[in-house]
C-alpha cells in the first residue's frame, strides 16, 4: 500500500553503516538530540529503578528510604486535603515578592557597578563581604528586624539572593563590547543615550539569564526563609515532616521543589530563546 | 593652498604616566584635504589605530590638537564617522535599524530618513537584507551595513580603523572595492587605517608610513594611479613600483621595533 515518494527514489542507496558514524564521545562534537534527550531520560529512569529495588525489595527500612508509591501517595494526599495547592501558593507568593524586590534593586545597583569604575568600587567590598555571610545564620536577626510575618521570609529570600545577582547583573552589563559604547559616541549620543539606547538592551539576554539562575537560587532558599513561625509552605511541610520523621513527606516535598524550580528556568529559557533570536550565531 | 579638512598638529600621546607609560605617538603632524582618501600603514603597535582615536575624539591626546575644518575638535562628533575593525552593529536591530540608528539625532523627517536609509542600504549592495539581523549576515555584509551606518548622517570625515581586517582575503578584496565606488560616488574626506599595503595603495591618494612606537610619520607616498580603478592596477608596474618602496619602508620599522624590543624581552626573564 505504500509507494515510495520520487525523492526516496532518487537518493542513492548508502549502506547504512557507512552513514553518519556518530562519534559518541568526540571532544565538544554535537551527538544526535535523540540520543542527547536519552542520555538524560535514561539517567533519571536508572535512579528510580535502582530507588525501586532497594525499597520494594526490603534491603531499605521505609524509615530512611520509602518506596516511589509511598512518596506518590503522600502527594496525592496532600493535594486531596487541599494543603499542597494552599503550601504551593504561600511559597510561591513569598519566592515571587523576594525576588521582584531583589532584582529591582539589583538591577539598577548592578548596571551601575557595571558602567561606573566608581560604583564598583564603592558597593563592591560590601557586597562581596555580605555575599560570604551564611544566610541561615541571619534567621535570628532577619527575625528582630521583621518579625515573623511575610516581611521575614522576604528578607530572608532578598538576602539569599539580592547580594549575588547584583555582581551577576554587574558582570552582565561590563560584557558590552566596548566597541558599541563608541560607536554611541561617534553618533553624538550622550552617556546617557548610551546606557539607556545601547548599553541595556545589549546587556538584556544576559540579564535574562542572570533572572534564570538566581530565580532559581531563590527557590534554594525557601526552607530557610519558612524556618521560623511560617504555617504554611512547601518549606514549612518539610520542617514539620522532620518533627515526625514522615520521610515520605520530606522527599515528596523536595522534589516538589526541583520541579517547581526547573518549571521556572523552562520559563526563562523559553522566553529567552523566543526574545533573543538575534544572539544565536550562525 | 586648499584648507585642510582634517589638520593634526603636534599630537602626542602616552598611556599611563610620562615617565612610566607606553610611549606610543611622537609629535605627528599631517592633513587630510577635502575629499582626500589617505591610508596610515605602519607595523603592529606603531600607534595608527590611538591616532585614528584621536581624531574621532574617543580618545584625548597628550599633547597637541585636532583640528575639523579649522575647528578643534573636543571629543566625538558627528562631523566624524567611524568604522571599527570589530563587528559594531547593534544585533538586536534589523539591518535598517541599525542604518537609521544613526539618524536619530538628525533633524531628518521620517520620509527623509526612510530614503537616506534605503538609499545607503542600496549603495553598500545591501538591497533585500533590510529585515535582516546581523547575526544572519556574513562579516563582509555587516561591516558593508557599518559603512552604511557611518555615511547616512553625512559625517564631514569618514575613520576607517583596519574595517576590513577580520575579513578573508577574497570578501576584503570586494570590499575595497565596493569602497571606492562609494566613495568616488559619495566624496568625503577619508582616513584609513590598516596594514596591508596592497589594500592602501589600492585605494588611497596618499599612504603615510608610521615608524615602530612611539609612532611618527616616516613617510607619505602620493599614489598617482587614475581612478577609477579596478583591481587589475595590482599588477600594473607603477603599483607594483610603489608597493616595493612602501614594503621596504615598512620592513625597516618592523626590524628595528624587532630589536628594540628583544632587550627588554630579556632582562624580564
Amino acid at each position: 500500500m505504500e509507494t515510495p515518494s520520487a525523492r526516496e527514489l532518487e537518493r542513492p542507496a548508502i549502506p547504512s553503516n557507512r552513514r553518519n558514524r556518530v562519534k559518541l564521545l568526540a571532544l565538544r562534537e554535537d551527538i544526535p538530540r535523540s540520543v542527547y534527550l536519552l542520555a538524560g531520560s535514561g539517567f533519571i529512569a536508572v535512579v528510580l529503578i535502582a530507588w525501586a529495588i532497594v525499597t520494594y525489595g526490603g534491603f531499605i527500612s521505609d524509615l530512611f528510604l520509602p518506596t516511589p508509591t509511598a512518596i506518590i501517595d503522600e502527594g496525592v494526599r496532600q493535594y486531596e486535603r487541599g494543603i499542597l495547592v494552599q503550601d504551593a501558593r504561600a511559597s510561591i507568593y513569598r519566592i515571587v515578592v523576594g525576588w521582584f524586590i531583589a532584582t529591582a534593586c539589583a538591577v539598577p545597583i548592578g548596571v551601575m557597578m557595571g558602567n561606573f569604575k566608581l560604583i564598583e568600587g564603592l558597593l563592591e567590598p560590601f557586597i562581596d563581604l555580605v555575599r560570604y555571610m551564611p544566610v541561615v545564620a541571619l534567621v535570628p536577626l532577619t527575625i528582630l528586624w521583621a518579625g515573623i510575618g511575610d516581611q521575614q521570609k522576604f528578607l530572608i529570600l532578598f538576602i539569599g539572593t539580592f547580594f549575588q545577582e547584583v555582581l551577576l547583573i554587574m558582570d552582565n552589563v561590563k560584557t558590552v563590547p566596548h566597541d558599541l559604547i563608541r560607536v554611541g559616541y561617534t553618533l553624538g549620543m550622550s552617556r546617557f543615550e548610551i546606557l539607556r539606547d545601547i548599553i541595556l538592551p545589549a546587556s538584556f539576554p544576559g540579564v535574562w539569564d542572570t533572572f534564570r539562575i538566581t530565580l532559581g537560587w531563590t527557590w534554594t532558599y525557601l526552607v530557610v526563609a519558612e524556618l521560623v513561625a511560617a504555617r504554611d509552605g512547601l518549606g514549612r511541610r518539610i520542617m514539620e515532616a522532620q518533627r515526625y520523621l514522615a520521610t515520605e513527606q520530606i522527599i515528596f516535598g523536595i522534589i516538589f521543589i526541583g520541579i517547581l524550580g526547573l518549571v521556572t528556568d523552562y520559563f526563562f529559557k523559553i522566553t529567552g530563546a523566543y526574545f533573543f533570536k538575534w544572539t544565536k550565531e550562525r | 593652498m586648499e584648507h585642510p579638512k582634517v589638520a593634526v598638529r603636534h599630537i602626542s600621546h602616552w598611556f599611563g604616566s610620562s615617565q612610566n607609560g607606553l610611549f606610543v605617538l611622537d609629535d605627528v603632524s599631517l592633513s587630510l584635504a577635502p575629499n582626500e582618501f589617505v591610508s596610515v600603514v605602519g607595523t603592529s603597535g606603531c600607534g595608527k589605530s590611538t591616532l585614528l582615536n584621536i581624531i574621532a575624539g574617543l580618545i584625548d591626546p597628550s599633547e597637541g590638537d585636532v583640528l575639523v575644518d579649522g575647528s578643534p575638535v573636543a571629543g566625538p562628533g558627528r562631523d566624524r564617522g567611524v568604522v571599527f575593525q570589530t563587528y559594531t552593529l547593534f544585533p538586536w536591530m534589523p539591518v535598517w535599524k541599525n542604518v537609521d540608528f544613526a539618524l536619530k539625532k538628525s533633524g531628518f523627517s521620517k520620509e527623509e530618513k526612510q530614503a537616506l536609509v534605503a538609499h545607503y542600504i542600496e549603495t553598500v549592495g545591501l538591497k533585500g537584507f533590510e529585515n535582516a539581523y546581523p547575526n544572519q549576515l556574513s562579516g563582509g555584509m555587516r561591516q558593508r551595513v557599518a559603512i552604511a551606518r557611518a555615511l547616512v548622517y553625512k559625517p564631514a570625515v569618514l575613520l576607517m580603523d583596519e574595517p576590513f581586517g577580520a575579513l578573508d582575503a577574497q570578501t576584503r578584496g570586494m570590499m575595497q572595492e565596493l569602497l571606492l565606488s562609494v566613495w568616488e560616488e559619495h566624496r568625503i574626506t577619508v582616513m584609513f587605517i590598516t596594514h596591508d599595503v596592497d589594500e592602501a595603495i589600492f585605494m588611497s591618494d596618499r599612504v603615510l608610513v608610521m615608524t615602530a612606537r612611539p609612532g611618527e610619520i616616516k613617510q607619505e607616498f602620493r599614489v598617482d594611479l587614475s581612478r577609477p580603478r579596478r583591481y587589475e592596477i595590482m599588477t600594473s608596474p607603477e603599483f607594483v613600483a610603489l608597493k616595493h618602496a612602501i614594503v621596504e619602508t615598512i620592513r625597516e620599522e618592523t626590524l628595528k621595533s624587532m630589536v628594540s624590543v628583544s632587550p627588554a624581552t630579556r632582562a624580564g626573564r
